[in-house]
């Protein structure tokens, strides 16, 4: 089946592919090479790029809901931040005696505010099959319930993206909250290991970054599967004729929750990775100019194609990483212009170019027919004729 | 009339002696003078020497005492002489000859706030007894005065009251209260009695207080009951007067709501361009006041007015340009000017930075923006909140108007109902566009100007604002002016009311959240808009 | 198309395996700066790193380090939190930096823990905060809250203050020192009555009723104080309001603890003459050193009119402490520098001596001063002799019974003086 989805895309093979190489290339740099070797990739490259990749599941994610749905969420990040929570709830219970007050119940932040014991939302995630299914299940009830209610009313186009916004807005408030009991602005830190293998070794962060590209490629393959099957042409269909779709006899709402719903999983699955590999997680996460990044590595990378969401998502953010680094005080005009000249330049985002040269080529290339068939044709004629004119004759 | 003053002056001496106890008789106004000269001094001692100095009566006190309440009364490094600043001068205290040295030798007396409050009395009972300053100056000090004096005081405040009770009866009065005050710790219940019915009617949150203390503690049963029935009567008051406070915070939040999502209504409303860098246009406006400030440092009140169009047109220009140069290739294509225009934010917020520093900017607040109108003890209106409002509203009438009854309005709707139509009956689109776009980045500029006087005029002033500029058009309806208004109004005041129940945090959860859940109801905002430009 | 995406994945492979295989140059000695020039904090954050590129081209004229050139490593973390700790680990891995000087939040600075725990990387913390924190790794310049809190409200106690409002941004360091200071006050007497506490969220920008019910609190004819822990934006916004309801320091005196001369810089201090601040360093402090640290320091970002405030003391502090450890160490490597760095000494900027202890917390004299007209504080109170940071408050039921000690053979630091053991996170 992998192979069938990936037979009619070269785009999206190509892209994974790169990926794949990439990963594979660094993992063998950072566990078979010393320091000092040329071939040694260090474990801050690991993490990076691992980061990288998590964003890039989260901006195939938006990329269903926006490119194929034509939803424009400006609180996708909520979903990514509550599946990190998730993690990192669960990472934080791992912690257990080794905080620095030494509690094996309660995490830090709870001893330090005088709690006495856990609140009851955090049952459970001490359990890695709890938390794992947590993970896809809290982002998933809050997308189910959100569209729920906005499908049915048929709230759209900005209204829904601006009351997305509110709801990415309202969680980073209430996370925000000492009392919520998410640890307030400084989230939660700190984390030792997962499933017993320490966070700190670069065989975890090897694996974690192999994960990381394997939960991408299984977003990627699962949407480009969903868009390809009945539910992805109708869910097209909504994209461009909203009105028309619904008069044909379909339940638009319900095409759009289970997109919706599938999308905020997926999100989730992306933060779960995140935390382990960045180390923190806090209510920064939910802050609604990142969710307006995540639009624009899409449109960078180019809507609707979902290996485009994965390009756009991975270049600007090495973007950034570099530019922080070389030009600490500028980098902003930088990232500022190149949004600005994407959207003027290339509407079609990166790999849009792939397009456009396609299409010249094969412009060029339906000229070179046409002249070869013209002159085949010339040629051809006076043969024809000839052969023709026997018969007439 | 002769033996009046005499009598007053009589009055006055003892007052004096009685209301400045710590006045010790061992230091003369001189010593006092060399005390406020020695930068040794600690502020004990300075706190005795201008205690003296204010009950003595040499001819240089009150200059003394009014320049240190001021801030302006310096001494010289080395002579150890004091100055008072006048102006650009300095002169000597004693003497009044003017300071001839290095004005890097002149440091200032430093005063801490227990001194503050002392010179603060000082003033308050030497104007008190100065008949030469008006009577509204003198009530006011009398009034500072209760709760804040001991019977003993107010036994001696007696005599100048029944001096003033047929030159200043208003005076009188107020001094009444004070007495009254004072008179609520008497021992005899009686007399507390006559107090409170004294003050029956009179609003104040000590006096409450104070009332209230009574009711739980007098001996007296009639007093405690008394007391009780009084205090109930303030409470009542001052929860009215605090629903009324709460509206008035509330009108005013909605109105710098309302200022930072009305040119967001029309470029997002109207033209249907996501404008991110809508808040950086604020913040445009905002350092246009800080510049013209600069430019005449002497004149911060009419800095701020020439500001108002002065951000008008920096702001506007500026969305000109964007639109020209990038906007204008959009149309259609309304979420990619999102992108487009998140990265001019970028791009004018590093600019910001690169130009005036990541510092914020210190926006003088001119004195008529300062300050409030005291309703009564229990409700005043503060002016800078007031102004606003006015602002606010003058902006939303100036900008209904052209909306409706110009030219260029007329134009501004065509366009946004039906642009094809529009350019077939003759409209030239582009201007058009462009002029709108100018219009609604002029009047972030404006809102910029109100928000320099309430908050920090720094790179990040635009992004505080944009989700709540977003909201407030989307919950009004977008593209509808009054939808702004009535939602940007029923925002602030909801915030305000929930804000002393749930506190600051959740009240702001309780909006978005409720914003969220009235879209479902109402998927179109509060009042949506018709026409064909609205579908999709 | 295969054959681009083969191009591409060459052209990104060459960068970054290029990049982190590239070797530091030897012939300079690197250190990190990790302070955030764009987003919120860029406000308080950027002169830190001014001050830093000062303080080392100031020590390169004096001819380096170990008789090399000290190099600045500047990067931006854009008030990202996990970018903080991204960056850091980036620091060190890649640029091999000696010592990492940045962080101003509590969250930056728990973000970045980890990684420098991991490393055994050098960081130096140049801001007041909350305690309840000792790490092997990290050394705590600013103040902790006995350093800060405690004298401030001695100062107020002393003045006669019998109420008291508690206002702070929600989030750990009001929240502790609020906690810290409930606790002090219960101790002095005082109830719940006597005690009001609000939180508001991160750039709370309206403060009517907050500033209203804190007047009806002041009302009550005791005298009254306010304790601010408000984050730096929401200042500006709340001192205005101060102004504009007429809440003199007279009346109802505001002592801030993150409010220091940069920013009043950016609010008319007019009407806010007065209210205090407590620090362990102001601009205005009379010292011969602290007058030529102010003159290098214009002359440097060439604007007579930059203030210098606290933290940049304390980065001041931190830089001539590593410098001297490192000199004292003889090499830049980790583990010999935390060592060499309890118990050097260095001048601070008042006309005192800051030393590292063994908690890895310094000595801070505390002032307490007065907001003036210009901009600048009075200093109205300070503290004889210097106070010792503790990074376990005793006034709280968690922490009363740690204390940190990094020296041999305790090496802890966070070893229970009732158990006997040493906590979890450190060994």
């Amino acid at each position: 089946m992998v192979t069938s989805l990936l037979k009619k895309d070269r785009g999206g093979f190509s892209v994974l592919g790169a990926v794949w190489i990439f990963v594979l290339l660094l993992i063998a740099g950072n566990a078979f090479f010393q320091d000092g070797s040329a071939f040694y990739v260090g474990s801050n490259t690991i993490t990076l790029f691992g980061k990288y990749l998590c964003y890039a599941l989260l901006a195939v994610s938006l990329d269903l809901i926006w490119g194929y749905l034509g939803i424009l969420s400006l609180g996708h990040a909520a979903f990514f931040g509550l599946g990190g929570y998730v993690m990192g709830m669960y990472l934080m219970r791992q912690i257990g005696a080794r905080g620095v007050y030494g509690n094996p119940e309660l995490p830090d932040f709870m001893v330090f505010l005088n709690w006495h014991e856990l609140p009851w939302y955090w049952y459970g995630v001490n359990h890695f099959w709890f938390a794992a299914i947590m993970i896809l299940l809290v982002p998933g009830a809050l997308a189910f319930i959100f569209g729920f209610f906005a499908f049915r009313s048929r709230v759209g186009g900005v209204y829904l993206s601006i009351i997305t916004q509110s709801l990415t807005f309202a969680l980073a408030l209430a996370f925000f909250r000492n009392e919520t009991g998410f640890g307030g602005n400084n989230g939660l830190t700190d984390f030792k290991d997962i499933l017993g293998f320490s966070l700190a070794s670069d065989t975890t962060r090897d694996v974690l970054l192999f994960l990381s590209a394997l939960a991408l490629t299984f977003g990627y393959l699962l949407c480009r599967y969903l868009m390809r099957s009945r539910l992805g042409k109708v869910t097209i269909a909504i994209r461009d004729a909203e009105s028309r779709t619904r008069f044909m006899g379909y339940r638009v709402e319900y095409f759009k929750l289970a997109i919706f719903t599938v999308a905020a999983m997926l999100a989730g699955i992306a933060g779960a990775l995140y935390v382990p590999q960045v180390g923190i997680i806090n209510p920064g996460e939910f802050n609604p100019i990142n969710s307006i990044e995540i639009v624009i590595w899409v449109a960078v990378g180019g809507r609707a194609s979902l290996y485009g969401a994965i390009v756009g998502a991975i270049l600007v953010n090495y973007a950034k990483t570099v530019f922080t680094g070389i030009f600490p005080d500028g980098w902003l005009y930088a990232l500022g212009l190149i949004f600005v000249l994407v959207t003027l330049f290339l509407p079609k985002g990166i790999v849009g170019i792939i397009g456009m040269i396609r299409a010249k080529r094969a412009e060029r290339k339906a000229l070179a027919e046409a002249d070869a068939g013209r002159q085949a044709a010339a040629e051809a004629e006076p043969a024809a004729a000839a052969e023709a004119s026997p018969k007439e004759a | 009339m002769k033996s009046t003053a005499k009598m007053f002056c009589a009055a006055l001496l003892v007052l004096l002696g009685f209301l400045l106890p710590q006045a010790a008789a061992a230091m003369t106004p001189d010593e006092a003078l060399a005390v406020l000269g020695d930068r040794s001094s600690s502020f004990e001692q300075k706190k005795e020497a201008f205690d003296v100095i204010g009950d003595s009566k040499e001819n240089w006190s009150q200059l003394l005492i009014e320049s240190a309440q001021k801030g302006e009364l310096f001494f010289d490094k080395k002579k150890h002489d004091v100055y008072a600043k006048v102006g650009d001068n300095y002169f000597k205290v004693k003497g009044g000859e003017a300071f001839s040295g290095k004005s890097r030798d002149l440091k200032r007396v430093s005063v801490n706030n227990s001194i503050r409050e002392s010179l603060h009395l000082i003033l308050a009972m030497r104007t008190l007894s100065d008949q030469s300053i008006p009577e509204d100056r003198r009530i006011e000090s009398a009034h500072a005065l209760i709760g804040n004096v001991s019977q003993e005081d107010a036994s001696k405040l007696q005599l100048l009251r029944d001096l003033y009770i047929t030159t200043d009866p208003d005076l009188s009065e107020m001094l009444t209260y004070v007495i009254a005050s004072a008179d609520l710790n008497d021992e005899d219940p009686k007399i507390r009695n006559g107090a409170m019915h004294i003050l029956s009617g009179f609003r104040s949150p000590l006096l409450l207080q104070k009332l209230g203390d009574i009711a739980e503690h007098d001996a007296d049963v009639s007093n405690r009951v008394y007391a009780e029935k009084q205090a109930a009567g303030l409470r009542s008051s001052q929860s009215f007067y605090s629903g009324l406070e709460t509206v008035y915070f509330g009108i005013s939040l909605g109105s710098v709501l309302v200022l930072a999502a009305i040119g967001l209504t029309i470029t997002f409303g109207v033209m249907g361009v996501i404008n991110m860098a809508h808040g950086e246009l604020m913040m445009i406006g905002a350092y246009t006041v800080y510049v013209i400030q600069q430019c005449m440092p002497s004149y911060p009140g009419l800095a701020l007015i020439i500001s108002i169009p002065a951000a008008f047109c920096v702001s506007g220009l500026t969305g000109i340009i964007i639109e020209r140069t990038v906007i204008q290739h959009l149309y259609g294509r309304p979420l990619e000017t999102l992108l487009a225009t998140f990265g001019i934010s970028l791009l004018l917020q590093q600019l910001v930075r690169s130009i005036f520093t990541a510092l914020n900017r210190n926006v003088v607040i001119p004195d008529f923006m300062s300050g409030a109108i005291k309703i009564n003890e229990f409700f005043s209106v503060t002016y800078n909140r007031l102004y606003i409002i006015l602002f606010c509203l003058a902006v939303f009438f100036t900008l209904r108007w052209i909306l409706q009854h110009s030219r260029l309005g007329l134009e501004v709707r065509s366009v946004s109902q039906n642009r094809a139509m529009a350019r077939n009956m003759g409209v030239r689109s582009g201007r058009v566009n462009a002029l709108t776009f100018g219009l609604g980045s002029g009047i972030a500029g404006l809102a910029g100007v109100a928000l320099s006087q309430l908050t920090n005029v720094g790179p990040n002033l635009g992004q505080n604002y944009i989700v709540d500029s977003f909201l407030v058009v989307v919950f009004g309806g977008a593209g509808n002016i009054w939808g702004t208004m009535v939602g940007g109004m029923v925002l602030g005041v909801a915030n305000k009311v929930l804000e002393p129940m749930a506190g600051a945090m959740l009240a702001k959860i309780f909006i978005l959240v409720g914003v969220i859940i009235f879209i479902q109801k109402r998927p179109r905002g509060l009042f949506p808009q018709h026409g064909r430009s609205v579908e999709g | 198309m295969v054959k681009i995406s083969k191009l591409a994945v060459a052209a990104l492979l060459s960068t970054v395996l290029g990049s982190s295989a590239a070797l530091a140059a030897e012939d300079t000695i690197k250190i990190g700066v990790l302070h955030s020039l764009s987003g919120t904090m860029a406000i308080s954050e950027t002169s830190l790193k001014d001050t830093l590129l000062m303080l080392v081209d100031e020590q390169n004229k004096k001819g380096g380090v170990l008789g090399k050139k000290i190099e600045a490593v500047v990067v931006d973390p854009a008030s990202n939190w996990p970018l903080f700790a991204e960056k850091a680990r980036e620091l060190i891995q890649k640029d091999k930096v000696a010592a990492i000087f940045g962080c101003w939040t509590s969250v930056s600075r728990k973000s970045v823990l980890p990684v420098v725990e991991e490393l055994n990387g050098i960081l130096f913390y140049p801001v007041q905060y909350e305690g309840e924190e000792s790490s092997k790794n990290v050394f705590y310049t600013g103040a902790a809250p006995n350093q800060q809190a405690i004298p401030a409200v001695d100062y107020l106690l002393k003045q006669g203050v019998k109420r008291w409002a508690l206002v702070g941004t929600d989030y750990v360091y009001p929240r502790t020192a609020n906690k810290v200071l409930e606790a002090y006050l219960k101790s002095k007497g005082f109830t719940d009555k006597d005690i009001m506490i609000s939180y508001t969220p991160f750039g709370h920008s309206d403060w009517q009723s907050i500033v209203s019910e804190i007047k009806k609190f002041g009302g009550a004819g005791e005298k009254t104080a306010v304790i601010s822990t408000i984050n730096g934006d929401a200042n500006v916004p709340f001192y205005k309001e101060l102004a504009n309801q007429g809440v003199s320091a007279k009346d109802i005196p505001v002592i801030a603890f993150s409010v220091g001369e940069e920013e009043l810089a950016g609010i008319d201090t007019k009407p806010l003459v007065g209210h205090l601040a407590a620090w362990n360093y102001f601009e205005s402090v009379d010292s011969e050193l602290n007058d030529e640290f102010i003159e290098k320091w214009h002359k440097f970002v060439k604007d007579e009119k930059r203030v210098t405030n606290d933290p940049m003391e304390a980065t001041f502090i931190g830089f001539n402490m590593w410098v001297k450890a490192v000199e004292k160490a003889g090499t830049t490597d980790y583990s010999a520098v935390q060592d060499a760095l309890i118990g050097i000494s260095v001048p601070n900027l008042s006309g005192g001596i800051a030393t590292m202890m063994p908690n890895h917390h310094i000595t801070k004299p505390v002032l307490i001063g007065e907001i003036q007209d210009d901009g600048q504080f009075e200093i109205v109170d300070q503290t004889k002799g210097t106070v010792v940071g503790d990074a376990w408050s005793d006034y709280l039921p968690g922490s009363k019974d740690l204390i940190s000690d990094w020296r041999k053979p305790l090496s802890c630091g966070n070893f229970n003086v009732v158990t006997g053991k040493c906590g979890g996170a450190s060994k």
